[in-house]
């Protein structure tokens, strides 16, 4: 399974690189959504800086869809989809190269936006361990669950409209979690920020292990 | 001796729609069979049938000892299908193509290398983005993921459409390569011409059901040796109507 989800999240990866879909759009987009929140709270600095946990974390995941939608459609272009189906390719390595691609864009796109919340909203970036560890497990528990559900989706003709639809309600957990975790984190009270680390943990834990489980069925379904 | 592809009242659905409503097939190891009908007859359909993509659901149904009632899944990492769709991956590389799914089904890399070769996509265009190849070109790619995979058993769907003359020539002799080294071809094509001279026995298929007096010819014994395009038999082959 492993060589699998290898192989697939280096191809995902090269598509991504080679397409540049996410340095040309998602990140201009990630950006414009900060900057937008900006100019909208702008009159006031301090409420900008106290809310700027929920803000990085809703651009997160508006970019996310994006992202997430942006790999289901690898596979459904021109018969990929047969052609996985025919490769052998174990469907849990396929499911974890997948989200595992997507996870490595979302934290380069978090880099990104972690920068920008600083340099536009003045947040201070103590706790940089919590930080860390929070928007790791966010961002595995937003690339497992968006990699299930863009499979669920697929292969229906309003996929794209659907996937916010469905998806958004089931991360609210996550964007909750993460948003707790960062604000203890930028508060300098970390030790108020690991049990919601712990929340978004087992969120990524229980989607990974039902995506894995749930993709081959997905990939017969659809 | 088992044969490759033993289909009996063979029931598909696509939908509820069944298209294919009992078709009794059995291929021979080395046999080149074609099939052969009007659009809509089933050739697709038992073509995606015996790769373990449509689902058998009544009838008898073994494809290279895999019963594709129980287990459709057991048989795919053992044949190849070269389908209408390319399966291809647009933004990447015909190398990278070759590459991932030559890697995804086991293929050292002197196949993969010596697939690309053998389609002659091995020079400028392995560096060439597969959305601004020719249709021509996708083919071949497609064809040189097809043959790293070294399947047992060839299903191929209109396998010359977008080819130009030199190419299909060089599909033909690559096929007739494939059946002297022990595989087995079943291909729907509507150019009679080529795919005839091609195959060793034909089937007709019409609007997916079985003439089950017309199918107990038995299959005519494969030919040795490799048709080549220079050397391609200009006999009929044998005719066998499922209809």
């Amino acid at each position: 399974m492993w060589r699998d989800a290898a192989l697939v999240a280096g191809r995902d990866l090269r598509v991504e690189l080679r397409s540049r879909v996410t340095v040309n759009q998602v990140a201009p987009f990630a950006l414009l959504v900060l900057v937008l929140f900006a100019f909208a709270l702008d009159p006031d600095r301090q409420l900008l800086e106290r809310v700027a946990s929920g803000l990085f974390w809703t651009a997160v995941l508006f970019s996310a869809l994006l992202a997430i939608a942006r790999s289901a459609a690898i596979d459904e272009t021109d018969g990929v989809r047969d052609a996985l189906r025919l490769s052998g390719l174990d469907p849990a390595g396929v499911f974890v190269g997948k989200a595992a691609a997507v996870a490595a864009e979302l934290l380069v796109l978090e880099v990104l936006l972690g920068v920008g919340v600083v340099v536009l909203y003045g947040a201070d970036p103590t706790g940089v361990g919590l930080l860390v560890l929070a928007s790791v497990a966010a961002t595995a528990a937003v690339a497992a669950t968006g990699t299930l559900y863009g499979a669920l989706v697929s292969g229906l003709r309003v996929r794209e409209t659907l996937l916010p639809l469905v998806l958004l309600p089931v991360l609210a957990p996550v964007l909750i979690g993460a948003t707790r975790a960062w604000e203890a984190a930028l508060a300098g009270a970390p030790a108020d920020g690991w049990p919601w680390c712990g929340l978004l943990a087992a969120f990524a834990v229980l989607y990974s292990v039902a995506g894995a489980l749930a993709y081959g069925t997905l990939l017969e379904g659809s | 001796m088992e044969p490759v592809v033993h289909l009996r009242a063979a029931v598909a659905l696509l939908g509820r729609f069944p298209a294919l409503a009992g078709i009794d097939l059995d291929v021979a190891r080395g046999e080149i069979v074609l099939l052969r009908g009007p659009n809509g007859a089933g050739k697709t359909t038992l073509l995606r049938a015996c790769a373990g993509l449509v689902p058998v659901v009544r009838g008898e149904a073994t494809v290279l000892g895999c019963d594709l009632r129980r287990d459709p899944r057991r048989v795919r990492p053992r044949v190849g299908l070269l389908g209408h769709a390319a399966g291809l991956f647009d933004d990447l590389t015909v190398a990278d193509n070759v590459q991932f799914w030559g890697r995804a089904c086991g293929a050292e890399a002197a196949d993969r290398e010596a697939a690309m070769a053998l389609v002659g996509i091995d020079g400028r265009l392995r560096n060439v983005a597969v959305s601004r190849l020719s249709a021509g070109q996708r083919r071949r790619t497609s064809l040189a993921c097809l043959l790293a995979r070294r399947p047992e058993l060839w299903l191929l769907d209109e396998p010359h459409a977008g080819l130009d003359h030199e190419t299909r020539d060089q599909l033909d002799a690559l096929v007739g390569q494939a059946v002297a080294q022990g595989a087995t071809v079943v291909m729907a094509s509507h150019e009679l011409d080529r795919a005839q001279a091609l195959a060793h026995r034909v089937v007709e298929l019409v609007g997916g059901t079985t003439d089950h007096g017309a199918t107990a010819t038995a299959p005519v014994e494969p030919t040795p040796a490799a048709p080549t395009p220079g050397s391609a038999t200009t006999e009929s082959p044998e005719i066998t109507h499922v209809a």
